[in-house]
C-alpha cells in the first residue's frame, strides 16, 4: 500500500484551563489516502473541529498542539514547516470550507474577486488568466450565469451560491485534499442535497481527497468512502462507510445511530444514550464513553480500552471486543 | 370562506404576515415580504401536526402569530372557537396560558441571571398560580421532576447546565402554567443526536401525561417522520400540501414535498439517495416568482404555473395547492 496522503499521529491539542492545560483532541491518530472521502464524526465537543484546525496549524490562541504529535502531508512534516512554506500548503495542498459561508466571505468585496484573489496569491497568472479561472471555478461548482455572478457581493446571493463560492475559493488551487467542516448543516435539505452531490462530483473529476467533518449520519453515507467516530477527543471507531453504518461494533456508534429517528421507530420509544457528551477537562476515566455505556463492565471504569481490529479496515476501543479482558 | 371545524383546538384561516422593507435615509417602506401569504390550518386536540419547509417559508412567522408575538396583518385565528386575533392586548393575556413555546436555542431562551427555580416560576408568577413563594417553589420541584431533571438543582443558573438540559428546563417552564397547546419551533433543531432522542421521547412522555397537543415546527423531515400524526409542508409563504404523516412520506401530492422527500439523506449503506429533486436555489421571499411560487424549481411544471396561482385542490386526506393534483383528482373521479 502506498504511502497515505495525509497521516496524523497522536495529536493533542490543549488549551489552558484552571488546573493546567486541558485536552481537547486527545493522542489522535487518522489517515487519508489520495482521493478518498474519510468522514470524521462526533458530538459537539469531541474535538472533531479543532482536529481539522490543528491539521491546517490554525489551533486558535491560546491552544496549542503538544510536541510529539505528527501530520505528515504528501511526505512532509507539516508541524515543523517555516510559517511562509505552511502558508503554501494552505490553499495548494489543502483547501478548506467551513460551515457558515457568509461569515467566511467578506461583505464588501464582490465574490468573484475574493476567488481571484486567493488565486493571484498562489500563483503567477495575470489578472485576465486568474479572471477566466475564476468564471471556470464557478462552472465547476454549479454556479449558474458565472460571468454575472463575478461582480456580486455576498448578501446578494442565497446561503447554497454562497457555499459553492466558498467551496470553489477552496477547489481554485487544485488542492490534493479538501476539509470541510459541517459543509451542509446550515443550509436547507433540498440544497444540502446539491452540495453534497457537488463535492462527491468534484472529488470524483479531480481526484481531490476529503476530510468531512460532520455530526450527521445521513451526510455521512452519502458522500464517504471512509469513517471515523470521535468521542471526547479520541476516535472510537473506524471503518468503511458499509462497516460502519452496517455494523457498528463501538457502543457508542451503535447507541448514535439507533437515536436518529427513522420511520421504522414510530409509535415505539427512540433509544437514546443517556446522559450528555463529557465536556474536555470532565473526561471520565478508563473508556470516556463508560458512564453512559449500557454494555460497561468490570475493567471500563479504570482502564482505557485498546484500539481492537475486528477486520482489515475496521477497528473500534472497546473492551467488549478485547479478547483479553472479556467479561 | 372555508367552514370551521368543531372539533378543532385551533383554525388559523386566511393569515398573512406581511414585514416591511424600508430603504433610504429616510427609511421609506420600498416594499413588502410576504413572510406568510393567506395560510389555513386547523389543529386538532392530542395531534402532534409538524409545519415543515425551509428557512424564510414563514413557519416561525405562523408560530409567533398564535401567540401575537407578532401581529398578523390579516386573517383569524380561533382556540376553541374564539377569535384570538380580535381580543385586546389584556384578554388575550388569559389564554396565553394555553399556548406556550419551546424555541430552538436553549441557551438565549434562558435569562442567565435567573435561576432555574426563577425562570420555571415566572409564568406561576405572571398568571397567579400557586399561593406564595414556597408553594411555587414546590411546584417548579415537580415540574422538574417531570422532565427528569433533578429538583435539587433549581438553585443553579443556565450556564450550569448542558444545552440537553437547558431545553428540558425551556420545557419545564413552558408546561408551567398548564398548557394546551405547545408550539415547538426547532425544539430540537440544536441538539445533538444523542440528546434529541432524550427530548422527542420526553415530549412523547409528557403529550401522553398531559394530553398536549403540539404544533411541531421543524425543518428535519426525520423528526417529522418519527414523531408527527399530521403534517403540512409551507413553501414561501403558503401552505402547498397537508396530510397523514404516513400518507405524505408514502404518497407525496406536491411537487415540492416530493423534492423535500428525496432530499433526505438514507442511513442505509447499500442505497445513497438519488440525484438532487429540487433545482436551484429558494428565492427571497420579498420577490416570490408570480403564479406558483415553486414553478421556477419544479420539474414537472407546465407552461400556465408561471401565470396562474395553482388551485387549492381538497382530497379526503388534506389538501394540495398545484395544477396537477387537480388534474390527478379529476383522473379518479372519471375512473370511478
Amino acid at each position: 500500500m502506498s504511502a497515505p496522503l495525509l497521516s496524523v499521529e497522536n495529536l493533542s491539542v490543549a488549551f489552558p484551563g484552571e488546573a493546567g492545560p486541558v485536552r481537547v483532541v486527545d493522542r489522535l491518530t487518522l489517515s487519508i489516502a489520495t482521493g478518498e472521502t474519510l468522514a470524521l464524526v462526533g458530538e459537539s465537543g469531541s474535538g472533531k473541529s479543532m482536529t481539522a484546525l490543528a491539521i491546517m496549524r490554525l489551533v486558535p490562541k491560546p491552544g496549542r498542539i503538544e510536541p510529539e504529535a505528527r501530520v505528515g502531508f504528501e511526505g512532509r512534516e507539516l508541524l515543523s514547516l517555516s510559517v511562509p512554506d505552511m502558508r503554501a500548503v494552505r490553499g495548494a495542498g489543502i483547501g478548506m470550507i467551513f460551515q457558515e459561508p457568509m461569515t467566511s466571505l467578506n461583505p464588501v468585496t464582490t465574490v468573484g474577486d475574493q476567488v481571484l484573489e486567493a488565486i493571484e496569491l498562489h500563483t503567477g497568472l495575470s489578472r485576465g488568466e486568474a479572471r477566466s479561472r475564476v468564471i471556470e471555478l464557478f462552472g465547476l461548482v454549479g454556479i449558474p450565469d458565472a460571468k454575472r455572478r463575478f461582480g456580486a457581493y455576498p448578501h446578494q446571493l442565497s446561503g447554497g451560491l454562497k457555499q459553492r463560492v466558498m467551496i470553489a475559493m477552496a477547489m481554485a488551487m487544485r488542492p490534493r485534499l479538501l476539509i470541510a467542516d459541517e459543509p451542509t448543516t446550515a443550509l436547507d435539505a433540498t440544497i444540502r442535497a446539491q452540495i453534497l452531490e457537488l463535492l462527491r462530483d468534484l472529488s470524483a473529476k479531480t481526484g481531490t481527497a476529503v476530510l468531512l467533518i460532520t455530526h450527521d449520519f445521513g451526510v455521512v453515507n452519502e458522500v464517504a468512502d471512509r469513517v471515523a467516530v470521535m468521542y471526547a477527543g479520541q476516535v472510537v471507531e473506524e471503518g468503511t462507510r458499509a462497516e460502519l453504518l452496517g455494523r457498528p461494533r463501538h457502543p457508542y456508534t451503535q447507541g448514535l445511530l439507533r437515536s436518529i429517528p427513522k420511520a421504522e421507530a414510530r409509535g415505539h420509544r427512540l433509544e437514546e444514550i443517556k446522559g450528555a457528551v463529557p465536556r474536555p477537562g470532565h473526561w471520565p476515566s478508563g473508556c470516556r464513553f463508560h458512564p453512559r455505556c449500557s454494555h460497561a463492565f468490570q475493567p471500563c471504569p479504570s482502564v482505557a480500552p485498546k484500539r481492537t481490529a475486528v477486520s482489515a479496515s475496521q477497528a473500534a476501543c472497546c473492551h467488549l471486543l478485547d479478547r483479553s479482558v472479556r467479561p | 370562506m372555508t367552514i370551521l371545524s368543531a372539533d378543532a383546538l385551533l383554525e388559523i384561516r386566511g393569515l398573512r404576515a406581511l414585514f416591511p422593507i424600508r430603504s433610504g435615509v429616510l427609511r421609506r417602506v420600498s416594499g413588502h415580504v410576504h413572510a406568510v401569504d393567506g395560510v389555513d390550518l386547523t389543529i386538532f386536540p392530542g395531534e402532534t401536526l409538524a409545519l415543515v419547509g425551509e428557512s424564510g417559508c414563514g413557519k416561525t412567522t405562523v408560530g409567533r402569530s398564535i401567540l401575537r408575538l407578532i401581529e398578523p396583518t390579516g386573517g383569524n385565528i380561533w382556540f376553541r372557537g374564539v377569535d384570538l386575533t380580535s381580543l385586546p392586548v389584556d384578554a388575550f393575556h388569559a389564554y396565553r396560558r394555553q399556548i406556550q413555546i419551546v424555541m430552538q436555542d436553549p441557551g438565549s431562551a434562558l435569562d442567565p441571571r435567573f435561576s432555574v427555580r426563577d425562570a420555571i416560576a415566572e409564568g406561576l408568577e405572571a398568571f397567579a398560580i400557586g399561593a406564595d413563594y414556597e408553594e411555587r417553589s414546590k411546584r417548579v420541584a415537580e415540574l422538574m421532576g417531570s422532565v427528569s431533571l433533578d429538583p435539587e438543582a433549581m438553585w443553579r443558573f443556565p450556564h450550569e447546565f448542558s444545552g440537553g438540559q437547558r431545553q428540558r428546563i425551556c420545557i419545564a417552564r413552558a408546561l408551567a402554567v398548564d398548557p394546551t397547546l405547545l408550539i415547538c419551533d426547532e425544539a430540537t433543531s440544536a441538539l445533538d443526536v444523542s440528546i434529541q432522542a432524550q427530548i422527542l421521547n420526553l415530549l412523547a412522555d409528557l403529550q401522553a401525561a398531559r394530553k398536549l397537543t403540539y404544533l411541531f415546527i421543524t425543518h428535519d423531515l426525520g423528526v417529522v417522520r418519527y414523531f408527527a400524526t399530521r403534517v403540512a409542508v409551507m413553501y414561501l409563504g403558503r401552505i402547498v400540501e397537508t396530510g397523514p404523516t404516513e400518507r405524505i412520506f408514502a404518497a407525496p401530492r406536491h411537487p415540492y414535498t416530493k423534492a423535500l422527500l428525496a432530499s433526505i439523506p438514507s442511513l442505509d449503506p447499500g442505497r445513497r439517495s438519488t440525484r438532487p429533486a429540487a433545482l436551484g436555489d429558494v428565492p427571497s421571499p420579498e420577490r416570490p416568482p408570480p403564479g406558483c411560487h415553486y414553478h421556477p424549481r419544479c420539474s414537472v411544471r407546465l407552461e400556465s404555473c408561471s401565470r396562474e396561482d395553482p388551485p387549492l385542490v381538497d382530497f379526503t386526506d388534506g389538501i394540495c395547492r398545484c395544477v396537477l393534483a387537480g388534474a390527478e383528482r379529476e383522473a379518479k373521479a372519471n375512473a370511478a
